[in-house]
């Protein structure tokens, strides 16, 4: 099996798809409702200074999760 | 008598359709997940009185949060002839998952596309006409905001609940959400069309400044500043004019009408009642001001911003970037603030974030130090007095949760929309000053006019000189001499403990002066030093009974609330103490 890259791994404006979700099913299910689904495509906009969160973007939707949780979510950079 | 119930995800704009359907005035605001309550009004829809229910918001309906709770309950008890399902047409992609999973529980659904005016901007199509074919009920896009196809929207909502049928949700047969996201990716493909790139907005190139790494937290702070120096300068003027103004009654009108009423009667209504009214009152337009420029920042989508600034500060003192904001919320009232606290689902987290609101400077405390500071400090010094204290404020409070971090840990999921800046309606703007405005005055007739004429007896009977006021005052001295706070004032921080409205009030009446007069007295009475300790300790030993009353009320617990007020009051007399004694020894 590959390893795959996670969301924490990104650099900025770099397009992915979302692999899979390795997260707690709480966290998991607010997520999904934001849109954040395997097989969507999602990018990192910005990393908050003092190790803050990312802010992210999926579709239309913009928002913000933290460090420890974009290492659990795998994904697939995309070469466009 | 119908009655429907407005649903949807946070921030998709219900309580700006509530209003705008009903002419209400229900709290509306650019953050997720604010309205914590079901507010209901009524319409008259064609010929039938409507019941309307603004839910809060849900993001799918297997949710376990407090406020996902409620609209749940709500919708499995109460008979309803329509669910209004409010989605922002800019998010269809993971909102309309919400239409089916619902229409799949055989919900009388109407839904309504709103935003219409973003997603229009955006160049984002809807057909709608083939969305609401699919999904079996009837979809209109509406902009909420701006009004734009309400009409047709209620013409349309009257004739269909025209032959409606009341009805309860039946959870029973309820679906994962996740089990409708195929449908829901093929009903986007089909009937939405988006642009392929979206071109950066006013948003992007705003966030580029707001969230930027260095120049976000001086932009923060110089924005606070700003607030707080606009409110002064726009305020004290309007304060001196109806300070005057009521100045003028009393001694044109009050004075000669009570110069044959009975010496006790005219004291106590004219120097004690109306004195302390008056210096309340005046307190009206700085609350009108602060409230309106509150709602101005909370509609434009900067708090979703603050949160993202300060969560990774926040993390380290184990609460998450919506505990700083709840704080900035408590600026205003810690009572809401505290509800606020509701969107957050761990109850240990919770309990960490009502632990430190009750810190932060509401804007009771902020009369109280406008006025002090007025008083005692030159105008170039006063605003930075009150920034000070705005900043022991935010200290202090994040100085708890780190103390107490390791006794509330947490694993609250934290992912919190951005959402696009949005420009203030200027509707919402005033509803909210003259709302909050209103409350205060409220408050004032009963309340603090109560509490200022028991101070006026306190402090005459049985004589001035060896008055009630004065035996609580010697009783508590050993504890407040130390941190510089007099006889005067201790009388008034008792009364701070029932609400910080009275402190003032309770003050002119102590010392027999009001407005301008009273802030001389003080200044020849008190030093900065004291003057300073006063307000440390007044900013935290206690909020208010409400306050109280609510931690006490959201926490469920008798001990967390007495452990919560004990541990404010020890602050408190530690701060002014080492801020008194240090200053006194350093030679001020
Ligand atoms: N552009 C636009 N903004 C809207 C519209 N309706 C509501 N808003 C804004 O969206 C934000 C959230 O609205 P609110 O009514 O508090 O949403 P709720 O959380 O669902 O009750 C506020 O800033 C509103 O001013 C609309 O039709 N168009």
């Amino acid at each position: 099996m590959k390893c795959m890259p996670t969301l924490a791994d990104l650099s900025l404006h770099q397009l992915a798809r979302i692999c899979n979700l390795r997260v707690n099913a709480e966290l998991g299910q607010r997520l999904v409702a934001l849109g954040l689904r395997p097989d969507r495509e999602i990018m990192v906009i910005r990393r908050g200074w003092f190790a803050g969160p990312l802010q992210v973007r999926v579709g239309a939707t913009e928002f913000m999760l933290r460090h420890d949780a974009a290492h659990l979510i795998d994904v697939e950079i995309l070469h466009s | 008598m119908k009655k429907i119930a407005l649903v949807g995800m946070p921030n998709t704009g219900k309580s700006t359709l509530f209003n705008r359907l009903t002419g209400g005035t229900a709290r509306v605001a650019n953050w997720p997940g604010l309205t914590v309550d079901i507010t209901t009004g009524k319409i008259l829809l064609g010929s039938f009185m409507v019941h309307v229910a603004d839910l809060p918001g849900i993001y799918d309906l297997e949710g376990g949060a407090e406020d996902e709770r409620l609209a749940h309950a709500f919708l499995a008890e109460t008979d309803l002839d329509a669910v209004v399902l409010v989605l922002n047409a800019m998010q269809l992609d993971r909102q309309l998952a919400l239409a089916l999973q619902l229409k799949a529980l055989g919900v009388s659904l109407v839904v309504l596309l709103n935003m219409a005016d973003e997603a229009r901007a955006a160049g984002i199509r809807i057909d709608l006409e083939g969305l609401s074919a699919e999904l079996a009920c009837p979809v209109y896009a509406v902009c909420a905001k701006h009004g734009e196809g309400m009409p047709e929207f209620n013409k349309r909502l009257a004739a269909y609940l025209r032959d409606s049928r009341p009805h309860r949700v039946d959870f029973s047969g309820l679906t994962a959400n996740a089990d409708w996201h195929a449908a829901e990716a093929d009903l986007f493909a089909r009937f939405v069309s988006r642009p392929p790139t979206l071109p950066a907005g006013p948003t992007e190139k705003l966030d580029r400044w707001v969230l930027h790494p260095l120049a976000g937290l001086p932009i923060f702070i110089v924005m606070m500043f700003c607030l707080f120096q606009l409110t002064y300068a726009i305020g004290s003027p309007l304060q001196d004019g109806l300070e005057y103004l009521l100045g003028t009654v009393k001694s044109a009108v009050l004075a000669p009408l009570a110069q044959n009423w009975p010496g006790f009667l005219s004291g106590f209504l004219v120097d004690g009642v109306f004195d302390g009214v008056t210096t309340v009152l005046t307190f009206a337009p700085i609350i009108f001001l602060f409230f309106s420029l509150m709602a101005v920042i909370e509609d434009s989508g900067y708090f979703s911003r603050a949160a993202f600034m300060m969560d990774g500060l926040m993390s380290r003192i184990g609460l998450d970037g919506r505990g700083f904001v709840m704080l900035m919320m408590g600026f205003g009232c810690n009572v809401p603030a505290l509800m606020g606290t509701r969107v957050i689902r761990d109850y240990k987290a919770r309990l960490l974030t009502m632990l430190i609101i009750p810190f932060s400077l509401c804007s009771a405390r902020l009369q109280i130090f406008l006025f002090l500071s007025g008083a005692l400090f030159s105008p170039t010094r006063a605003p930075w007095v009150l920034l000070s204290l705005y900043l022991a404020s935010i200290a202090i409070a994040m100085g708890s949760a780190l103390v107490f971090r390791k006794h509330f840990p947490s694993r609250e999921p934290f992912a919190l929309e951005l959402p696009p800046y949005r420009l203030p309606v200027a509707g919402h703007v005033w509803n909210r000053g003259w709302g909050e405005t209103r409350e205060f005055l409220k408050l004032a007739s009963t309340m603090i006019v109560t509490g200022v004429a028991l101070v006026w007896v306190l402090t005459h009977y049985p004589s001035e000189q060896a008055s009630l006021a004065g035996i609580i005052a010697d009783f508590f001295q050993p504890v407040l001499s130390p941190i510089g706070i007099q006889a005067e004032l201790s009388i008034a921080l008792l009364f701070g403990f029932v609400a910080k409205e009275i402190v003032l009030g309770a003050l002119s009446v102590i010392v027999g002066h009001e407005g301008a007069d009273l802030a001389t007295h003080l200044a020849n009475t008190l030093d900065g030093v004291s003057a300073y300790s006063f307000m440390l300790f007044t900013l935290i030993y206690i909020p208010c009974v409400s306050a109280i009353a609510t931690v006490r009320k959201e926490s469920k617990s008798l001990t967390f609330t007495s452990f919560s007020v004990l541990w404010s009051l020890s602050v408190a007399w530690v701060v002014s103490f080492v801020f008194y004694q240090g200053a006194r020894a350093l030679g001020f």
